[in-house]
């Protein structure tokens, strides 16, 4: 990652214009050229150093139901259950913390009820009871990585 | 005048927009072809859903780790009710705050009500952050934690959670 590829991904976070030549915008700015940005952010998400470029939807708007959860486990049976959760398609990810609060995720589902019901198989499944942590209210959504 | 799209072509819009927008110098061009409308329509589309809050921007996602973004914290803190709210936006507002919510307690389990996520490269600077954080506001005194995470187990694979674009944060 050279300076250019630095100041293109700092920029790209705070957004795109919604303007017919966004990319000839952006090459004013960066003092490159259209073709040269596309390159190079084709090259960072081929890379992996990026994971999605495009609108990012506010979740709350989207529908479904969303929360996060934490489970108590003990060490000996983490990596299983750890395993279980990834195999969940409701599980979005997972965090191990250090905490005797160990590990932590996010349930998306379809509705409020799939998400009781898919806690209550947690629980029935591994024997411990989840904490369910749901947002209350939001102060602020601002995940920005200066490179 | 540019008529609207049909509920349709919003539809096929939002689904295309799922997979990220088009690397190309022209991209609403390229979305309006595929959807048989014209690039100002998509754009003024894109515009009244950025207005009506939909999305926030047209952006990235980057691997935080990938960035060297190892040290994740959460910093979890006690505050009474009454200043929960005072206390949330004030944090929020803070320089290094990347998400900050009000959630509920769960006692005897769990006594913490408000969230706040640090991403930062290190784990001592992080926590000279918060520190130095927490004495600015006045709130050193609260019973509070920072639970950094070890491991990343899994990410946004589920079903619902790839309505892709989406800091799912829960």
């Amino acid at each position: 990652m050279d300076d250019l590829d630095r100041r293109l991904i700092n920029r790209l976070q705070l957004g795109l214009p919604l303007v017919r030549h966004p990319w000839q915008a952006l090459a004013e700015e960066l003092e490159s050229s259209s073709s040269e940005l596309l390159d190079r952010l084709h090259e960072l998400l081929n890379d992996g150093v990026l994971t999605r470029f495009g609108p990012m939807f506010d979740i709350d708007r989207l529908g479904g139901a969303f929360t996060l959860a934490a489970l108590a486990v003990p060490e000996p049976r983490f990596e299983t259950i750890a395993e279980l959760l990834a195999a969940m398609p409701e599980v979005a990810h997972n965090y191990r913390r250090e905490h005797s609060w160990n590990m932590w995720f996010v349930l998306a589902c379809p509705s409020e009820q799939a998400i009781s019901d898919t806690l209550l198989r947690i629980e029935r499944l591994t024997g411990l009871e989840p904490l369910n942590l749901p947002k209350e209210e939001t102060y602020h959504v601002g995940l920005y990585f200066p490179v | 005048m540019n008529p609207t799209l049909s509920d349709h072509q919003s539809l096929q819009l939002r689904r295309l927009l799922e997979t990220g927008l088009p690397l190309t110098p022209r991209p609403f061009q390229a979305l309006a072809e595929q959807i048989d409308a014209s690039e100002q329509q998509i754009l003024d589309q894109m515009q009244d859903w950025h207005e009506q809050g939909l999305f926030r921007r047209v952006g990235l996602v980057v691997n935080h780790r990938a960035l060297g973004f190892a040290a994740n914290a959460m910093l979890v803190l006690d505050v009474p009710d009454a200043l929960v709210d005072e206390v949330g936006r004030r944090l929020g507002q803070a320089p290094g705050i990347s998400l900050c919510y009000q959630r509920p307690r769960r006692l005897p389990q769990w006594q913490y009500n408000l969230f706040c996520m640090i991403h930062g490269r290190q784990r001592d600077r992080v926590e000279a952050q918060v520190q130095a954080l927490l004495e600015a506001h006045l709130l050193s005194d609260l019973p509070h934690q920072l639970l950094f995470s070890t491991h990343l187990f899994k990410q946004c694979g589920g079903r619902y959670a790839t309505p892709a674009g989406v800091a799912i944060d829960g």
